[in-house]
C-alpha cells in the first residue's frame, strides 16, 4: 500500500485537503486529524519530520502556514516521501506560480487533480512534473492534440501557431 | 470541453473560501459549514442547473465533507455529473464521487455502468478519469464488469492510459488475487514498457508480487539491474530527474525490490554488488534525496548476501547520517544501523556516543526508534541496562499503543536473555505493575509457565530458588495500592501454587493476603476467583501434609461468600453470569475440599501438579474406527481446507478462463464460480470409490500437504534464520566465507573506533592534533554517558583498552580522510582492502564485477528476454525505446524549462485565472530551481497576491493578521 493518506492542514489545524487511500468513515477521518494534526504541530522544527502514529508512521514538512502530513506504512522510506511533498510543492508551485493556502482553497479540484496524477491506490506513480500538469493543461484548452496522439508542448504550439 | 473550463467562480463560492479560511475556531467553522449545507440543500435540487453552477455545488460538498460534516444528500449529484460530456464537469464529478464513496456503497453500481462507457471513450483523459475512479470504487464483485476492458487499455497507445491501467490491474489483485491471478504476466510485459512512467508504476504490483512469493521472479533479478543501472546512469528523460538526482523515486523502488530478491541469495546478490556500488558512490549526500536513496541502498545492501565492500559504505554512509546535525538524518542512521548490524554486530561500536545522545533526546520519534535499535541488539550481556531504560521511559509516556508494544518488548527480551531469576522476576514485576492492563495475557500466562517449569535446565533447587524470590517480591508487592488484574492474577496463582512450598511463610500467613487481595478488589471477580481456588490450593497441601488448618474469620467469610455470589447471579441474569458462576463452583468446591481427608485431598490437588502434561491427540486417532466405518457406508471422506481452495482450484480455473474467453467477449465472474465449483466437486463424487477411499486416516491429506511444502520450507529456512538472532545469523554468514574477512575488518573498525566515537565529524587532521582534541573531547562527555556506553556497548574495561589504542596508527586518520572525500573512496577504499582480504573473498568479489559487464553492454537484450516469444514485437519495442532514449531528453528538456517561474501573475483575478499558461509561456524559461528558490518572502510575489486577494473581497484585517501574514510571506 505504502501511502495511507495525504493531509493539508493549516497552522490553526483547519484542514485544506484531505485525500485517503484507505476507506474511513467522517468519524474515523475527523478523529484521526483532530489526533494527528495535534501530535505534529506541537513540534519544534529541529525535531524529526516523522512521528510514530499507531501502527504507521506520518511524515509532514511545513510551508509557510500549511502542513503537508502524509500517512506511510512503516516500512516506507521517510526521507523519500519527505521529498515527494516537495516534489508535489514544487509542480503545484510551477501550476500556480509560488502556491499558498488560498490557491489551494480556491482550486481545491486542481490540487485533487495532481494528487491524482502522481498517486494512485497509495503508490507514487509519476515523478515527472510535466507528465503530472499535461492533463491539467489538456482540459483547460492550453494544448491542442494532434490525433497521432502526441502531446504538443506549450513552446512547440507557439511555434505553431506564429 | 469549455475553453475558459472552470475558472468560473460565484461570489458565493469565493464568500464561502473565505469565511472559512477567516474562521478562527472549528466552532466557527463548524456553524459556517452548517448553514451552507443549508443553502446547499435547497439550492442543489433545483430544476436546470447549469453544469458550472453544479460542479461548483459539488466543490462545496466536498469542502462540507472535508471538515467533518455529512454531505450525503448530495451524492447523487455527484453521481450524475460523471455522466456530464464535459471533461472537466465529469472529472470533477469522478472525483467527488472517488471522495465520497466507499467502494460497498449502494450508489456504485449506478457508476460501473458511465465508468464502462467512459473506459471506451477515444478521448484519452476521460478514459483516464474513468481508470482513476476505478482505483476507488470497484469491489470485487464489479472487477469482472470491467477487467476486459482493462485488460485491453494495457496496450493503449497513450502512456498515461497504460500506466492508470496497470494500477488499476494491481488494485484488483490487492482486492482479489484469483481474479487476475491468469493476467499477471502483463506486470511482467509492462516493466518493458518504453515509457519510464509506465515501467515505474508497473513496479507497485512486482513488489507486491515478489514479496508474495519471491522465487518465481528470480529471474528479474538481470532485468531490475539493468534497469536501476540505466537509470542510474541518466538514461531517463529528463523530467523524472529531482534536484539532480535521475528518477530518484524509481531508484528507490528497484532498490527495495532487489532487497527481496537478493535476500539469502547468493547468486541473486552477487548481479548487484556492481550497480549498488555505483549508486553508494553516485548519490549526492548533501541533498534530502539522495541521503533518501542512500538510506535505500544501506537497507538493500544489508538484507542481501553480505559483500565487505558494500557493507564499508554502507557504515560509511550510516556514520554520516549520525553525525550530522538534522534529525532527520539522525532517525534514517539509527533506523539503517539497525538493519546493518544483524550483519554486522561490530558496527554499532563506533556510534555508542551518538546513539545515546539519540537516546536522551527530547525528540519523542528518534528515542523511539533508538529504542527500536536497541531492541535489536540487545545480548545477554547489557540486557539488564536496556530493559531497565525501555521501562523507564514506559512509564513516562502515555501513549497506550506504544505502552503496550514497549512492554511486550521488555518481556521478550527478559524472556530471552535474563542473566538472573531474581532479575527476570523482578523486571516482570515491573512491567506488570506499570502496564498491566496492557499486556497481553499470553504474556502472564508464559510468566506462571516460566515460574512453574523453571528455566529449562533439570536444577531443581534453582526452580524452586526462582519461586521462593518470586513469593517474596510478590508478598512485598501486594503492599502497593492499586494493581493491574492480570498481575494479581499472577501473583495468586503463584501464591497458591508456591506460598507454603518452601516453608518460609504459614499458610496462614498466605491465606490472610490472598484473603486481602479478594477484599481489596472485590470487584474483579477473575481476581476474586483465582484467589479463592489459590485458598482452595493452600488448604488442600496443609491438609494433605496432616496439619491442621484454622480458618481465619475472613476465610470463613470470603469462602462462604457463595450465598451473595448466588443473589448477584440471579439478580444479573444474564450478562457475565458465566463469571459468577466461575466464582461460585469455586467456593463450593472449597467449602468441600476443606471437609475432606487428608489422603482424598491430596489425590484431588496433588502438590506442584502444575507442570504435568496431558497429552492431547490432536490426530484424534480414537475416531479412526468410526470414521472408517462412516466411509464404508457411503460417506464423503474429508478433505481439508488447504486442499479445498488450494492450487488446484486456480489451475483448473485457468484452464476454464482460456476457454470461456475465446468462446465469449465480456464475462462476469458471478457466472463463473458456481461452474468452477461444480468442476471441483465432480471428481470427488464420482471418483470417490477409487481415488479418496485408500485414505482411511484424516491424518492423510495434512501429511502430503506438508510434504509438498517441505522444500520451499527449507530453502526460505535461510531467510527466516535471518531474522531470528544476531549470533545465529552472524556465525551462518561467519564460518563459510565471511569469517576471515569480518576479523580483518573488525581490528581496523576497533582502531577507527577511537577517531569515529570522539569526534564529530569536522576532523581532517592527523592524528596528533586530534588525540589532543580526543582527549579534551572525552572530558566533556560526562561519566554518566560513557558508563552508559559502557554497558551498552561492551564491558567497561573495554572503552579503557580502545582509548589507550586510540592513537595507535596513521590508519584511523586516513580512513576519516576517506570519509570526507567521497569520490576518491571506494578506491582508496579498495586498494586498501583487497591486499587484507582471504583469497575467498577476492573470488567473491571478482566474479560479480566480470558477469556484470558483460550484460551492461547491452541493457535491452535482457528486456528483450523478459518479452514472450513474440520477439517481434519485442524487437519493435526495443527500437523505440532506443530512440526514446535518445530522443526524449530534448522534447523533455524544454518541457521542464517551461512555466516554472510564473512571475506572470495577473492582478485581475478572472483573466489571470482564465490564461495562466499563456503568460507562462511568455515568462518561462526559468528552471524549476528557479521556482524552488524563489520560494518563500519574495516581495513582488506578495504584493501582487496581496492585490488578488484585495480584489476577491478578502481584506487582510487585524483579526486574522496570522493567516495573511503567512500566505502573503
Amino acid at each position: 500500500m505504502g501511502i495511507r493518506f495525504i493531509l493539508m492542514v493549516n497552522k490553526q489545524g483547519q484542514t485544506r485537503l484531505a485525500q485517503y487511500y484507505e476507506w474511513l468513515t467522517l468519524e474515523e477521518r475527523r478523529a484521526l486529524e483532530g489526533e494527528i494534526v495535534r501530535k505534529c504541530l506541537a513540534r519544534n522544527e529541529q525535531q524529526c519530520s516523522f512521528v510514530e502514529h499507531r501502527n504507521y508512521k506520518i511524515v509532514y514538512r511545513r510551508y509557510a502556514s500549511l502542513f503537508f502530513l502524509v500517512g506511510v506504512d512503516n516500512d516506507e522510506n521517510e526521507l523519500a516521501i519527505l521529498e515527494f511533498i516537495h516534489l508535489l510543492v514544487e509542480t503545484m508551485d510551477r501550476h500556480f506560480g509560488n502556491v499558498c493556502e488560498l490557491d489551494i482553497m480556491f482550486h481545491l479540484e486542481k490540487a485533487h487533480f495532481m494528487l491524482e496524477e502522481m498517486v494512485m491506490n497509495g503508490c507514487i506513480v509519476e515523478t515527472s512534473k510535466a507528465n503530472i500538469l499535461t492533463p491539467e493543461m489538456v482540459m483547460n484548452g492550453c494544448i491542442v492534440e494532434t490525433s497521432n496522439a502526441n502531446i504538443l508542448t506549450p513552446v512547440q504550439l507557439l511555434e505553431k501557431t506564429s | 470541453m469549455g475553453s475558459q473550463g472552470g475558472f468560473y467562480q460565484s461570489k458565493e463560492f469565493l464568500d464561502l473560501v473565505k469565511s472559512i479560511g477567516e474562521a478562527r475556531s472549528k466552532a466557527e467553522e463548524d456553524r459556517i459549514v452548517l448553514s451552507e449545507i443549508e443553502t446547499l440543500k435547497r439550492r442543489i435540487s433545483e430544476p436546470d442547473i447549469p453544469k458550472r453552477k453544479m460542479k461548483e455545488y459539488i466543490i462545496r460538498l466536498v469542502y462540507v465533507e472535508m471538515l467533518g460534516h455529512d454531505a450525503s444528500f448530495g451524492y447523487i449529484h455527484a453521481v450524475k455529473m460523471t455522466h456530464d460530456d464535459s471533461l472537466l464537469v465529469k472529472r470533477t464529478g469522478y472525483l467527488a464521487v472517488t471522495l465520497f464513496l466507499n467502494e460497498d456503497h449502494d450508489l456504485i453500481i449506478l457508476i460501473v455502468n458511465t465508468i464502462q462507457k467512459d473506459l471506451k471513450s477515444d478521448n484519452y483523459l476521460v478514459v483516464c478519469a474513468a481508470l482513476n475512479a476505478v482505483c476507488k470504487l470497484i469491489n470485487e464483485e464489479t472487477i469482472p464488469a470491467v477487467l476486459p476492458q482493462i485488460v485491453e487499455l494495457l496496450a493503449h497507445p497513450k502512456e498515461a492510459v497504460r500506466k492508470k491501467a496497470i494500477v488499476a490491474l494491481h488494485r484488483f489483485y490487492q482486492k482479489s488475487p484469483s481474479s487476475v491471478s491468469h493476467l499477471v504476466s502483463n506486470f511482467r510485459k509492462r516493466l518493458c514498457d518504453n515509457d519510464p512512467g509506465v515501467m515505474g508504476a508497473t513496479l507497485c504490483p512486482l513488489f507486491d508480487l515478489i514479496t508474495n512469493d519471491v522465487n518465481s521472479y528470480k529471474d528479474l533479478v538481470i532485468s531490475f539491474v539493468s534497469i536501476l543501472k540505466q537509470v542510474a546512469e541518466r538514461r531517463l528523460p529528463k523530467a523524472y530527474d529531482y534536484h539532480q538526482m535521475p528518477a530518484p523515486f524509481i531508484q528507490i523502488k528497484l532498490l527495495k525490490i532487489l532487497a527481496l530478491l537478493g535476500s539469502g541469495d547468493k547468486q541473486a546478490s552477487e548481479n548487484m554488488y556492481t550497480v549498488v556500488g555505483d549508486i553508494f558512490r553516485k548519490c549526492d549526500s548533501s541533498s534530502n534525496i539522495g541521503n533518501a536513496v542512500l538510506y535505500e541502498c544501506i537497507c538493500c545492501v544489508s538484507s542481501i548476501y553480505p559483500n565487505p565492500k558494500l557493507l564499508e559504505s554502507a557504515a560509511d554512509a550510516i556514520s554520516r547520517f549520525l553525525k550530522s546535525d538534522s534529525h532527520n538524518l539522525k532517525y534514517m542512521g539509527i533506523d539503517a544501523l539497525g538493519r546493518l548490524i544483524k550483519i554486522s554486530p561490530e558496527i554499532a561500536e563506533q556510534h555508542q556516543l551518538a546513539v545515546i545522545d539519540c537516546l536522551e533526546d527530547p525528540d519523542d520519534t528518534l528515542k523511539r526508534k533508538t529504542f527500536e535499535l536497541l531492541y535489536k541488539m540487545t545480548k545477554s550481556t547489557n540486557v539488564e541496562v536496556i530493559v531497565d531504560r525501555m521501562i523507564d521511559y514506559m512509564i513516562s509516556i502515555n501513549d497506550n499503543h506504544y505502552k503496550t508494544e514497549i512492554a511486550s518488548r521488555c518481556v521478550e527480551l527478559a524472556e530471552q536473555f535474563a542473566p538472573s531469576n531474581q532479575w527476570f522476576i523482578q523486571t516482570m514485576n515491573k512491567v506488570f505493575e506499570h502496564a498491566g492492563d496492557l499486556v497481553n495475557i499470553k504474556v502472564a500466562h508464559n510468566l506462571m509457565r516460566l515460574i512453574a517449569e523453571g528455566f529449562g535446565e533439570d536444577d531443581n533447587t534453582a526452580d524452586s530458588q526462582l519461586r521462593s524470590s518470586a513469593v517474596e517480591s510478590y508478598l512485598h508487592i501486594l503492599g502497593e495500592p492499586k494493581l493491574p488484574s492480570v498481575f494479581l492474577q499472577v501473583i495468586c496463582w503463584v501464591l497458591g501454587e508456591y506460598g507454603t512450598a518452601d516453608g518460609k511463610y504459614s499458610a496462614s500467613y498466605i491465606t490472610g493476603k490472598l484473603c486481602d487481595v479478594a477484599e481489596a478488589y472485590s470487584n474483579d471477580e477473575t481476581v476474586k476467583a483465582y484467589a479463592v481456588t489459590a485458598l482452595m490450593k493452600i488448604y488442600a497441601f496443609e491438609i494433605a501434609a496432616g496439619r491442621k488448618v484454622d480458618m481465619l474469620p475472613e476465610v470463613g467469610f470470603q469462602a462462604l461468600d457463595y450465598k451473595f455470589i448466588l443473589c448477584k447471579c440471579i439478580l444479573i441474569a444474564v450478562f457475565d453470569v458465566v463469571d459468577y458462576l466461575h466464582l461460585l463452583q469455586r467456593a463450593y468446591e472449597l467449602q468441600a475440599v476443606i471437609g475432606l481427608d487428608a489422603h482424598a485431598v491430596e489425590s484431588i490437588m496433588p502438590a506442584d501438579a502444575s507442570c504435568e502434561d496431558i497429552e492431547v491427540d490432536k490426530a484424534l486417532s480414537f475416531l479412526n474406527g468410526y470414521i472408517q466405518e462412516s466411509i464404508e457406508k457411503g460417506a464423503q471422506p474429508y478433505i481439508p481446507e488447504s486442499e479445498r481452495s488450494g492450487m488446484l482450484n486456480i489451475s483448473n480455473f485457468r484452464n476454464q478462463d482460456h476457454h470461456e474467453a475465446s468462446s465469449h467477449g465480456l464475462r462476469f465472474e458471478a457466472y463463473e464460480l458456481p461452474k468452477q465449483t461444480v468442476q471441483a466437486r465432480i471428481p470427488p463424487a464420482s471418483l470417490a470409490s477409487t481415488e479418496l477411499v485408500p485414505v482411511p486416516e484424516p491424518m492423510y491429506p495434512r501429511e502430503s500437504y506438508q510434504t509438498t511444502t517441505v522444500p520451499s520450507v527449507s530453502s526460505d529456512a535461510a531467510s527466516t534464520e535471518l531474522k531470528l538472532r544476531l549470533d545465529g545469523v552472524q556465525k551462518k554468514w561467519g564460518r563459510q566465507t565471511h569469517f576471515p574477512s569480518t576479523s580483518t575488518s573488525n581490528s581496523t573498525s576497533q582502531k577507527t573506533v577511537n577517531g569515529i566515537t570522539q569526534v564529530d565529524g569536522s576532523n581532517t587532521a592527523n592524528s596528533r592534533t586530534r588525540e589532543t582534541y580526543d582527549s579534551r573531547k572525552q572530558v566533556e562527555i560526562s561519566p554518566e554517558k560513557q558508563k552508559l556506553a559502557a554497558s551498552l556497548f561492551g564491558g567497561p574495561s573495554k572503552t579503557e583498552k580502545k582509548s589507550a589504542t586510540g592513537h595507535k596508527s596513521s590508519k584511523p586518520s586516513s580512513h576519516m580522510v576517506k570519509s570526507h572525500a567521497p569520490k576518491s573512496s571506494m578506491e582508496v577504499a579498495s586498494e586498501k582492502t583487497s591486499p587484507v582480504q582471504q583469497p575467498p573473498d577476492l573470488l567473491d568479489f571478482g566474479e560479480p564485477t566480470v558477469k556484470t559487464t558483460a550484460p551492461s553492454l547491452d541493457p535491452f537484450k535482457h528486456l528483450e528476454g523478459l518479452l514472450e516469444p513474440t520477439t517481434q514485437v519485442s524487437s519493435a519495442v526495443n527500437h523505440s525505446s532506443t530512440a526514446a532514449v535518445t530522443k526524449s531528453p530534448d522534447i523533455m528538456g524544454l518541457y521542464t524549462e517551461t512555466p516554472a517561474g510564473a512571475h506572470h501573475k495577473d492582478n485581475d483575478i478572472l483573466s489571470g485565472l482564465s490564461n495562466p499558461p499563456m503568460t507562462n509561456m511568455v515568462g518561462g524559461t526559468t528552471a524549476m530551481q528557479v521556482a524552488q528558490s524563489s520560494k518563500g518572502p519574495n516581495l513582488k510575489d506578495s504584493l501582487e497576491k496581496d492585490a488578488l486577494v484585495r480584489q476577491m473581497g478578502v481584506t487582510p484585517s487585524s483579526q486574522n493578521p496570522n493567516l495573511f501574514k503567512d500566505l502573503l510571506g
